[in-house]
């Protein structure tokens, strides 16, 4: 496709849906002779707090692996505000504005909790390394700038009293909420958050709730998570998509998917349907 | 920010304390002495520079001799005489070039004073030994540093023996495995300990930036840092070629310091002296690197009497301290703290 038609292509695809934050347009990833997600379509318009769920190995990771960059699709694309991200650098669609939290947290373990979330605002510095011997007010600004932004983020998330501690000394839940932290330093406007709710409490999860209702509010977000705790997808998601075997077997609202049968079946097998004609 | 204006106040003390000791030196201690001051601050540079890439980095590099080969020998040829050069390349010819080149002397036709034109042409010489490293880094980088952990160690200790064998067999211009003898003397105290000061400076600057930080990203968790947008390969090649230019001026300060060099001094053996300060001062920490030069270039130098004893004991003390370092203090003398002047005044405070 040469460079033009392929302008055409996105500019005709941005006019179809100028709403849409992500697209997923039969996004296919094999791993030799396994497929580990089929054909999947999604389409998350601005705003949305949306949920993939699924028993485990259904594939969820390698769908958010897949929409950061750490996975080409081996077919299909991928589409964030219009544009085809498919196949590049996470580097690159993260300052594209898509950032996210992982299952087992990755926080950086030689940086104390600040300087965790400074890393977040590093993207999208205008300062290049060789100003920083030459003490160039810019460096200094965006140094300062930095720092404002990353506080205001650890106040945000209630972690300002911990923002010189090792990141890894933290307590879990705060290690969860730093992760949240460090993701929305690089300002994104899309976020996806994979089992933010894995080993909190019924109470912490409640918390969690509120605080991706409130981020979704204040940094005008739209949010893309996988859960196990199913108090949390349906208190919290408008719009769920259910994985099995990688492929979507229903997607719809909480009531929807709720009373699916094919759900139901991939979550607690083909016993229940047996006793519950019994 | 009075801390800040503090802390600035105190660096300046430091340096001019330092500079105090030095003339001082300089003046009262005998020539062997002022050698041993000048190969801590040589060792502290080449320390300093693998702890940028191995300590901050996570690059586990050996090709440190291999950098510090080519700083000497470019520095070499540039500050040697004509004179020098036609009389010892005996293996070939020199390269008729190379043979006329002189840093000191282009600088004689512009400075009427010879020892300004020497001291600049020197100047001149170290810098470019450690660009030429700095270029070999970049070079090396591009398809090494997509390796990981051991893998990157092996490739790059590779990359400093075909350095050597190079040097080995590019007679014309190295004098092949003859080497160079002969090389004035430039490196004095105060160019030695100018150097550290300038590697020091700009390291300390760049770890404490937002570059250090993203820098220390990569080594911590590198699919973290890519997620937050940090192009690590950028990162790993920007270190490593930093790491690489320092090396280089190390390895141009020594070439002038110990006025002989030839292949066979820039073996592992080197690297290995390197790697071990910077791990029995702390990787992750630039204070540990110092400290660690210091103790270990002057307990070498102390130990040499033992050998008189029987030869190689020296080395046999040294390895049983260096286990002891490693046994008790396992993240070296320093751990990943670093010296700084809060630290010190603290404890006033709080009484």
């Amino acid at each position: 496709m040469s460079a033009a038609s392929e302008r055409v292509h996105m500019r005709e695809s941005l006019h179809a849906a100028p709403s849409l934050r992500l697209e997923l347009d039969a996004a296919t990833m094999r791993f030799g002779g396994i497929t580990a997600v089929s054909a999947l379509d999604m389409a998350i318009p601005r705003g949305l707090i949306a949920g993939l769920i699924g028993p485990n190995g259904a594939g969820k990771t390698t769908v958010f692996n897949m929409i950061t960059g750490f996975y080409t699709p081996s077919s299909g694309a991928i589409r964030f505000n219009g544009r085809a991200i498919t196949g590049l650098a996470p580097h690159r669609i993260c300052k594209y504005g898509i950032a996210r939290t992982f299952q087992n947290i990755r926080l950086f373990s030689g940086l104390s909790a600040l300087q965790n979330v400074m890393i977040g605002s590093y993207l999208r510095r205008k300062s290049s390394w060789w100003m920083a011997p030459l003490q160039l007010p810019l460096v200094r600004r965006e140094a300062k700038a930095s720092f404002e932004q990353a506080m205001h983020l650890l106040e945000r998330l209630d972690l300002a009293d911990v923002a010189d501690q090792p990141a890894t000394a933290l307590p879990y839940g705060a290690q969860r909420r730093l992760e949240i932290a460090r993701a929305l330093a690089t300002q994104p406007q899309l976020l996806l958050l994979d089992e933010p709710a894995a080993g909190m409490n019924p109470q912490e999860s409640a918390e969690l709730m509120d605080l991706i209702r409130g981020i979704r509010e204040d940094f005008d977000l739209t949010i893309l998570l996988i859960e196990h705790d199913m108090k949390v997808v349906m208190g919290v998601c408008a719009h769920i998509w259910v994985l099995e075997y990688g492929m979507c077997i229903a997607e719809g609202s909480p009531d929807a998917i709720r009373g699916n049968p094919a759900v139901i079946k991939a979550y607690l097998g083909e016993e229940y349907d047996a006793n519950a004609q019994d | 920010m009075t801390g800040a204006r503090r802390d600035c106040l105190l660096n300046v003390l430091l340096i001019g304390l330092l500079f105090f000791l030095l003339h001082v030196a300089e003046q009262q201690l005998d020539a062997y002495s002022i050698r041993i001051l000048s190969l801590v601050a040589v060792n502290a540079i080449l320390a300093v520079s693998l702890n940028l890439i191995y300590g901050f980095t996570g690059m586990f590099s050996l090709g440190h001799a291999g950098f510090m080969a080519i700083g000497a020998y470019v520095c070499a040829l540039l500050i040697l005489s004509p004179a020098q050069k036609e009389s010892m390349w005996i293996l070939e010819e020199i390269q008729p070039w190379l043979a006329h080149l002189s840093a000191p002397q282009l600088f004689a036709g512009l400075f009427s004073d010879p020892d300004m034109a020497r001291q600049l042409g020197f100047l001149c010489a170290v810098s470019l030994g450690g660009l030429a490293a700095a270029l070999c880094g970049i070079v090396i980088a591009l398809p090494v540093l997509r390796l990981g952990g051991d893998y990157l160690g092996i490739a790059t200790l590779g990359f400093a023996e075909i350095i050597r064998v190079l040097i080995v067999n590019a007679a014309s211009l190295t004098n092949g495995s003859l080497g160079i003898k002969g090389i004035p003397q430039y490196a004095t105290l105060w160019w030695n300990y100018g150097w550290l000061l300038f590697t020091l400076y700009v390291i300390v600057t760049l770890l404490r930036s937002s570059t250090g930080a993203a820098f220390k990203a990569v080594r911590d968790d590198e699919i973290a840092a890519r997620v937050m947008g940090v192009n690590t390969f950028y990162h790993r090649v920007l270190s490593f070629t930093i790491g690489a230019f320092f090396a280089g001026v190390g390895g141009a300060l020594t070439a002038a310091l110990i006025s002989t060099i030839d292949p066979k001094m820039f073996n592992f053996m080197l690297t290995f002296n390197v790697l071990m300060i910077v791990v029995a001062g702390g990787l992750g920490s630039i204070t540990g690197s110092v400290i660690g030069s210091v103790v270990i270039t002057v307990m070498l130098e102390l130990l040499r009497p033992v050998d008189s004893f029987a030869p190689g004991t020296r080395m046999v003390l040294f390895s049983l301290l260096l286990l002891g370092i490693i046994l008790f203090r396992r993240k070296g003398l320093m751990g990943t703290r670093e010296f700084s002047w809060h630290i010190l005044f603290r404890p006033r405070r709080q009484q």
